[in-house]
Formats: structure tokens, sequence, C-alpha cells
């Protein structure tokens, strides 16, 4: 299944020191232009083969153009796109080896699931007796075998949501697009959609395009999440990775809560820097070509905070103080919020049970060092 | 305590105004008269008429009521064979009109993306220009001195003027066509409008191209405007006496509608044009009914919309046939 690992002029992953094995997809400065508007801005990006790639963003960051430029619906305004080691970008939709599963699922309305699944193998010519193997197989896959008989509209929408995706799966097409395909869902149902949808990828290994503007749902389903921002990527990267060590305030700030700290850089030295934050000296590994002086932002996740007890605390902890504001009550955890020197808030997670600081109190509050990532913008 | 007050002094009037019953009551009285009145009423007319006789002398019998009329309708070859005249006017009229607006309609629902309204309007402005106007615009385009043999001898193409263009049923055909051809349109551009664009994308998608999914998907879901725009050039055409008349010459005799014209107004037999009238009524119901359960059946978008609205485009139709 694996292809041998090869090294592609182009596709070396920009920050990430390593080597990928040949992409199955590949963008190469794509971009999309409506009138002066760039909603896709010279975009790359290398997919890897059985890979579960998230194109991430708000709305209007341009991903679903992008998505739909590798379907073969938008036609791009500069670039190539690349599939399997020849280009697609010239190629109609109905020519390439690749399926969509539509935001609204789009089955045909006259046709019955089974008609739906078959349509992809029909058109493709395949024999009758196969396509009835393949449709009988790919409704299988999604539990809908018995319902193969029933009109789209008699299903209710996560049995619709499982029609579409056996329609595209049944072609075992080289690539699945999948654009917000569990958007229309209850809240539930998504939460187990997701993680079928990706036992379901691990299982056929095909290589999945996913666009959603969910990050817990990047989060929990993607290999790697491109962050899109204004036709752009922000960052790309794991999922820890995107989370842990976000590459800018705007990463940071649009996966999870975070608490962004503004602060001057009193010190570089070889080995990390130390931060003034409201009168607080923390020490920080300094962004790349950061000076002394320099005005830059900490971000620090609210589930790393903990209250400090009174004393000393241990040297690879960064500690600084607040007056606790409220304490809110959310089930799993209690949310606090300090206010710092300055007039910054900043919250915390605690478990409900640990939590001892009423509000007005004065309260120290520490995570360990490695655990706040310092960013220049 | 104001509403206390109100309800303790309401008088007798105020109680029964809200009573749910009565507001009902109050609030379909004109609906259902008006139908009443103007639809039921004529027609039940119409149907006794067709039972009363007019003996050889002209003179009128009321009673008793008698089939005589519908024997001589149905025993002599005329009447059949003019209404069978009429339905293949009306077919060719039909196919006519589909074979126009089909493309039109596609055209204005999926590549007119700039002045779609203006485009749409330019269809259906001719609706408002008065049917007489349309029918003798073609008398003087196919006439013997018309445009278009003057056109045709102009280039040299003709001698003397064609004369088979004008006083046919071509001459209807045609007009007709133009005539009713908007109607034909219109329920098809809301169809092919309301089929979701990403219907085409999933169709292309998934390895069809243009004509496939054309004849996969864009074709059987525009079927119930097809065939709600079939039914109104059908029916309209079918039952259309001035085009023949101002048109048709001798063929006119033969439509069926034209018929009815001169059985009211030359034969002054009424009772036998009322009884040609039902039996008309009778087939355009008929047909309404069929097509209206056909479009039922390749609906695919639930019960909302379409086949309600219909119903009332087919109580309208209906209704211009009495």
């Amino acid at each position: 299944m694996e292809p041998a690992p090869r090294q592609v002029p182009g596709s070396l992953e920009p920050g990430q020191g390593r080597t990928i094995v040949e992409s199955i997809l590949e963008l190469r400065g794509v971009s999309k232009r409506f009138g002066s508007f760039a909603a896709v801005d010279d975009l790359s990006l290398a997919v890897a083969p059985a890979e579960f790639i998230t194109l991430l963003g708000a709305s209007g960051s341009g991903k679903t153009t992008t998505l739909r430029m590798i379907a073969g619906f938008e036609a791009l305004s500069a670039g190539e796109i690349w599939m399997d080691g020849a280009p697609i970008h010239g190629l109609p939709p109905y020519k390439r080896d690749i399926n969509t599963v539509f935001q609204n699922y789009a089955l045909f309305p006259h046709m019955s699931v089974w008609d739906n699944v078959a349509y992809g193998p029909k058109m493709r010519r395949v024999p009758p007796a196969e396509v009835t193997a393949r449709v009988g197989a790919a409704l299988e896959m999604v539990h809908l075998e018995q319902l193969a008989r029933r009109a789209p509209r008699q299903l209710s929408g996560g049995q619709q949501q499982r029609v579409a995706l056996a329609r595209a799966l049944v072609n075992r097409p080289k690539v699945l697009l999948l654009d917000e395909p569990l958007g229309a869902l209850d809240l539930k149902l998504r939460k187990e959609m997701q993680l079928e949808l990706k036992h379901l990828q691990t299982q056929v290994g095909i290589t999945f395009v996913y666009v959603t503007h969910d990050q817990e749902e990047a989060l929990t389903m993607s290999t790697r999440i491109a962050l899109m921002r204004a036709g752009r990527i922000e960052q790309l990267g794991s999922p820890t990775e995107i989370y842990d060590r976000p590459a800018s305030r705007y990463v940071a700030d649009f996966i999870g809560e975070t608490n962004l700290l503004q602060g001057r850089l009193r010190e570089v030295m070889a080995g990390g820097a130390v931060l003034d934050v409201a009168g607080h000296l923390l020490r920080v590994r300094p962004p790349a070509g950061a000076v002394a002086g320099q005005q830059v932002w900490l971000s620090v996740r609210p589930e790393v905070l903990h209250i400090l007890p009174e004393g000393a605390a241990s040297p690879d902890t960064n500690v600084i103080q607040g007056t606790v504001e409220e304490g809110i009550y959310a089930g799993a955890v209690t949310k606090l919020r300090l206010r710092l020197a300055d007039g910054t808030t900043l919250v915390l997670h605690a478990a409900p049970t640990g939590v001892a600081a009423l509000p007005g109190q004065s309260a120290r509050v520490g995570w360990p060092i490695g655990r706040g990532v310092c960013l220049a913008g | 305590m104001p509403g206390e007050r109100i309800v303790a002094r309401g008088s007798r009037w105020d109680r029964l105004r809200s009573r749910q019953w009565f507001r009902t009551t109050a609030a379909g009285v004109l609906p259902v008269g008006w139908v009443v009145v103007f639809l039921l009423v004529p027609y039940a007319l119409l149907l006794v008429q067709s039972l009363w006789r007019l003996t050889d002398t002209q003179e009128l019998v009321r009673w008793p009521l008698t089939l005589a009329n519908y024997q001589r309708l149905f025993g002599t070859a005329l009447y059949p064979q003019t209404i069978l005249f009429s339905a293949g006017i009306a077919l060719r009229v039909t196919l006519f009109s589909l074979v126009l607006a089909f493309p039109l309609a596609y055209l204005l629902a999926f590549k007119v993306k700039r002045h779609k309204n203006l485009m749409y309007m330019a269809v259906i402005i001719p609706l408002w220009v008065s049917y007489l106007v349309r029918a003798y615009a073609w008398k003087i385009i196919l006439g013997q001195e018309g445009i278009l043999n003057g056109l045709l001898a102009s280039l040299g193409l003709i001698a003397a003027p064609l004369e088979f263009l004008l006083y046919s049923k071509w001459a209807v055909i045609i007009a007709l066509t133009h005539i009713y051809t908007p109607f034909t349109l219109m329920p098809i551009y809301a169809v092919l409008e309301a089929i979701p664009p990403n219907l085409k994308e999933a169709s292309h998608d998934l390895y069809a191209g243009r004509l496939r999914t054309f004849v996969h998907v864009v074709l059987p879901l525009s079927l119930p405007g097809v065939l709600a725009g079939s039914t109104f050039a059908f029916v309209l055409s079918m039952g259309d006496f001035i085009a023949p008349q101002l048109l048709g010459g001798n063929d006119s005799a033969l439509m069926v509608s034209n018929v009815v014209v001169s059985l009211f107004g030359v034969a002054f037999n009424w009772p036998l044009g009322a009884a040609v009238s039902v039996v008309m009524l009778t087939l355009v119901l008929l047909l309404l009914t069929a097509a209206n359960r056909l479009e039922r059946r390749f609906d695919y978008r639930g019960d909302t919309g379409r086949p309600g609205k219909t119903d009332a485009l087919g109580a309208i139709v209906t209704e211009s046939r009495a």
C-alpha cells in the first residue's frame, strides 16, 4: 500500500524538516481571483497518499474554493494541480479520478439510494454484474443495505450523509473531497460520524481532503491540518503541532481557547529569553529572529494554567499574579477569570474540586515554561 | 382587569365574533360563493341545457330532459372528427411550443447570467399584448400581400405569392404556437431554476459529461414543468376559436370550438352546442387530472409548492373553457 519513499522536488514540507513520500495530490501556486478579490492566493500544498488532510478556516478563507478547484468545478486563475504525477487542472470534473461529498449531500432526488450509488460506476461503464457487487459492498460499508430501495427524501439527515459517502467511495477514487459533510447534522450525530469517517478512511486507505470551519472536528480527524486565512495557508501541521505550537496569534486564537499576553522581551539569550508581562518576568522560547526590546505575544492555553499554593514555585514554572474576578462552573471544568495588573484578563480551567480561590482574592497562577508559546505577531 | 370589563360588557355580536366557527364561516363565504356563482352555476346550466332539445322547427323542448343531443353528437361522424382534428392541431402546437420553449428555458435558467430578468421579461411581454393583435400580426405576415411572401418574392425565390400560408391549419398552428409558447416556457423555466446547481456538479463529479448529465439528471427533474407546460399549450389551443377563425380559412370549420361557436351563433342550436361543450369540458378535465397525477409522480420535492400551483392554474384553464 505505502509507496516507496521518494523525494519529489517541491514537496518538501516547509519548516517540518521531514520528507514525505511521493504526493498523490499537489497544488502549486494555485490562485483564484474573482475580479480584484483573491479568494485563493498563491497556495501550495502537497498531500501524501492515504492522508486525512483538513482545510480549516473561517468563512471566506478560501477553503471551499480550493476544494472546488481540486474537484474541477472552479477554473484556476493561476497555478497548477497535479495528481499522481500528472497535471489535472485542465481536465473537466468528469475526467478526474476524484469524488466529492457535497455539503448538502446533493443526492439525486429522482433516484433510489441504490441508483444514486450506482450512478458513478454506470457512467464509467462498469459491467452490470460488477456494479451490483460494488454498490452492495459500498452500502454495506455505510450500513445502509436495508434502505437501498428508498428514495433520498425518505431518509434522515445522517442516512443521507452515508449515501453521499457511499456514492463517492463506490468509485474508489484516488482522492475524496469532503465539503463540510457533517455541517447539517446535530451535535451528537456529528461526533459519532466524525469517528466513523475517520475509521472508514483508515479502512479504505483513500486520501481525504476535508473542508470544515469546526476546529474541534479538524483536530479530531486529521492527520494534518492546513489552517487557511485570506486565501493562504497560515499554518500547516499535525493537530498537535497546530494546537501546541501555533505559528501566529491568529492560529493560537482560532484553534481552541487561549490567553494572549502582550509583553516586551527584556533579554534574548542562546537558550531562551526573558519576557516582561505586566511587570512579571517570564522565561520563554523567543520567536525566531527576535531581539531584546521587541513587543511579542505569549499564548498560554487555559488548561495548562493552575493556581499555585503559597510558597516557592518549582524552577521550570512561570508565575504570574492576578486577582480572581469570577469562577464559572462548566461541568468538567470550572473556568476562573483573573485580571492582571495591566488589566489583561486571564482564563484558567481548573478541576471543579480544586478551586480554592474566591472572587476578589489575589492568586498566583503558574504554568510549565515549555507550555507557553511566544509569538512575534 | 381591562380585559375582564370588555368581556363582561361584550354584546351578543362580540361574543359571536369571537367564536371560531363563525370566523371560519365568515372568511369562507366569499371564495366559496365566488366559485359557486361564477363556476358551478354556469356549468350546471350548461349541463342542463345540453339535455334540452331543439325540434326540426326550431322549437325548444325543455321537458322531458333527453340525451338526444349526445346521441346525435356521437352518431354523426362530424363531431368526433372535429374533436380529433382539433386535438391534432393542439398536439402539433404543443410539440412546437416545447421545441421552442425548452431550449429557451434552459438557456435562461443555466446559461444567462447577466440581464436574466430582462431576458425573461422579453419572453413574457408578448403575453401582455392583446391576443387579437398577435393573431392579426400573423395575418399581415402570412397573407398573399404579406411580409413573408413579399420577402420571398423580392429574393426571387418565388414567382407567385404562396397561397397556402394563410387560411390553412398551418397558419393556425404557427399563430397558436407563438401565442402559447410563453405559457409552456414559464413552468419549464420554474422547474429548471429550482434544480440545485450542486446536482449537476454531483453528476459531473460522478463521470457524467454534459449530455449524460442532461439526460439522467436535468431532464427527469424537469418533467413536472414540461408536463405542466404541455398541458397549458394543449388545452388552450384545443379550445381556441379566434385564431382558426382569423387564420384558418376552410380548415377552421373543422375545429371543434368553431363548431360550438357556429352552433350557438349561427345555427342557434344552443342545446347541441351545450352538449358539445360538455363533452369538451369532460375531456379537458380528464386530461388535466391525468396530467396532474403524472406531475405528482414526477415531483420529487415532497408535498411542497408546485402541485398546488398547477391546480390553481388548471382551474383557470378550465374556467376559460366555459
